[in-house]
């Protein structure tokens, strides 16, 4: 016998409880991104530093992250670490975890879009004296950052949905909170339909937010660019 | 062409150059460079492609370093330290092939941002330099645009006018017109000319040999790395004194 029932669908759809789930899915992906940007700047530019000593750690962190499955970090983050003394608590540990992880991608992203930006960019710089902290500010992180956009919007669609894989270790977000419903009804299609929706929800409206970001960056390069006032 | 060695300092050059060699790893780009260059003097410098001629004029101002022998520019010599090479580098501005142009800033920010972070203006100053200039290569309606928004020839204009308003005292031109639509190569050689005549100091790498006959008093001929014939313009295109010189200007004489 086959069913499915529509009603339940709908009523998943709307439950409290899962909601609930669902800002917790937003939090993690938000605080994971913020974080990993912060972390995989600093490793970006230690990784395209001459000096080895800040290359090969940052070259050494993204071999590891990159290399290792995040659901094997965060269960050893969470139940391995407290064997040597360290406890981050449920919220800590997938937190932790998800920023180490997409700080690895990041750093690699940024450091594509730094490459990326034409070496005249620079050598006009140089030519003209601008103070290299001013090149770094003005000239060349604006460019690079238009560039990482793409590739940006990528790492974190994948980073909303591999938030799932802290309900391994007990966080309460979508996918968790789902399962929990699906115990103690057994409507194992509805829960997940429902919870599939969610998700893509979320993934859309991050593509909204890239598209913006990607207009509001490449506004300057785009030939219908509006001129601006010029104050004199 | 020997110098003086004590020339850099009693009467300085404009540009000073000694036994100067460049290499990239096995190959020698520029070999045994002399050359000095008067205040207010024009130079062209033409030769066949990889002669090492961009490379000399990129060594001026340390976009390249180079490896052996003696830089000065007015009297200032350009040694490894970082503020050597910054005390040379705003004594020049540089004007490229590929134009440059920061295509995230418009024209009128183009201009600010080295006035601005490198020698402190306000930005009140700066426009008003800006501007002055940007008049000056007769662009100053396109201050408020990006520069995709403008032709070639437009945006090399504007790349003279940006580095004009560092107040450079001697300009390198790498190929200022190769990547231009042939429409366009006019008006930018007008510029330069417009420069030539206020008496700034001028390196240009160009194959306008019409421009180098009216502006040049000086042409250097360079081939595999080499300054090997340089004179007056007419003497260098009516009686080249190598074969090598001959040959190109035959190939790029029609």
């Amino acid at each position: 016998m086959s069913y499915f029932d529509p009603a339940a669908f709908v009523d998943y759809l709307f439950n409290r409880f899962l909601l609930g789930g669902v800002l917790v899915t937003i939090g993690l992906t938000v605080a994971g991104v913020l974080g990993g940007l912060v972390l995989g700047m600093v490793i970006a530019l230690m990784r395209m530093s001459e000096s080895r000593a800040l290359s090969i750690p940052a070259k050494v962190y993204i071999w590891f992250f990159r290399g290792t499955p995040l659901l094997i970090q965060l269960v050893v983050i969470y139940t391995g670490l407290p064997q040597l003394g360290l406890k981050f608590g449920v919220i800590g540990s997938a937190l932790i975890g998800l920023i180490l992880h997409e700080a690895a991608y990041l750093a690699e992203i940024i450091r594509s879009g730094f490459m990326s930006v034409p070496q005249g960019q620079r050598e006009a710089a140089w030519a003209l004296s601008i103070p290299k902290t001013t090149i770094f500010w003005r000239v060349t992180l604006p460019q690079a950052f238009r560039l990482m956009i793409p590739p940006f919007g990528n790492s974190v669609n994948s980073l909303l949905k591999a938030t799932s894989l802290t309900s391994v270790i007990s966080v309460e977000e979508i996918m968790r909170r789902s399962d929990m419903l699906m115990q103690e009804h057994f409507q194992i299609l509805e829960v997940f339909a429902a919870a599939t929706v969610y998700y893509l929800i979320l993934v859309s409206a991050w593509d909204i937010v890239q598209q913006r970001l990607e207009r509001y960056f490449g506004r300057s390069v785009a030939r219908d660019a509006k001129p601006a006032v010029v104050q004199h | 062409m020997a110098t003086p060695d004590t020339g850099a300092f009693t009467d300085p050059h404009a540009v000073q150059i000694e036994a100067m060699y460049k290499r990239f790893g096995d190959f020698t780009a520029l070999t045994d460079i002399d050359l000095s260059v008067a205040k207010g003097e024009k130079i062209v410098i033409c030769g066949p492609s990889g002669s090492g001629k961009s490379t000399l004029i990129r060594c001026i101002n340390h976009v390249e370093k180079h490896d052996d022998g003696r830089i000065f520019v007015n009297g200032i010599e350009l040694k490894r330290d970082i503020k050597s090479v910054d005390r040379v580098r705003r004594e020049t501005g540089m004007v490229f092939q590929s134009f440059n142009l920061f295509p995230h800033m418009t024209v009128l920010e183009n201009c600010l941002l080295a006035p601005m972070s490198a020698l402190g203006l306000s930005r009140r100053e700066a426009t008003d330099s800006a501007m002055h200039f940007l008049e000056k290569v007769r662009i100053p309606e396109q201050a408020g645009k990006y520069p995709v928004q403008l032709s070639g020839g437009q945006q090399q204009r504007v790349a003279i006018a940006r580095a004009l308003c560092m107040k450079p005292k001697v300009m390198l031109f790498d190929e200022p017109t190769s990547a231009l639509d042939p429409e366009m190569v006019k008006e930018v050689l007008e510029t330069m000319k417009g420069l030539a005549n206020d008496g700034m100091t001028m390196l240009c790498v160009t194959h306008e040999m019409g421009f180098a006959r009216e502006v040049a008093d000086r042409i250097i001929f360079m081939d595999k790395g080499r300054i090997i014939e340089e004179g007056v313009p007419e003497a260098f295109f009516s009686a080249p004194q190598t074969e090598r010189a001959r040959h190109f200007l035959d190939q790029i004489i029609h």
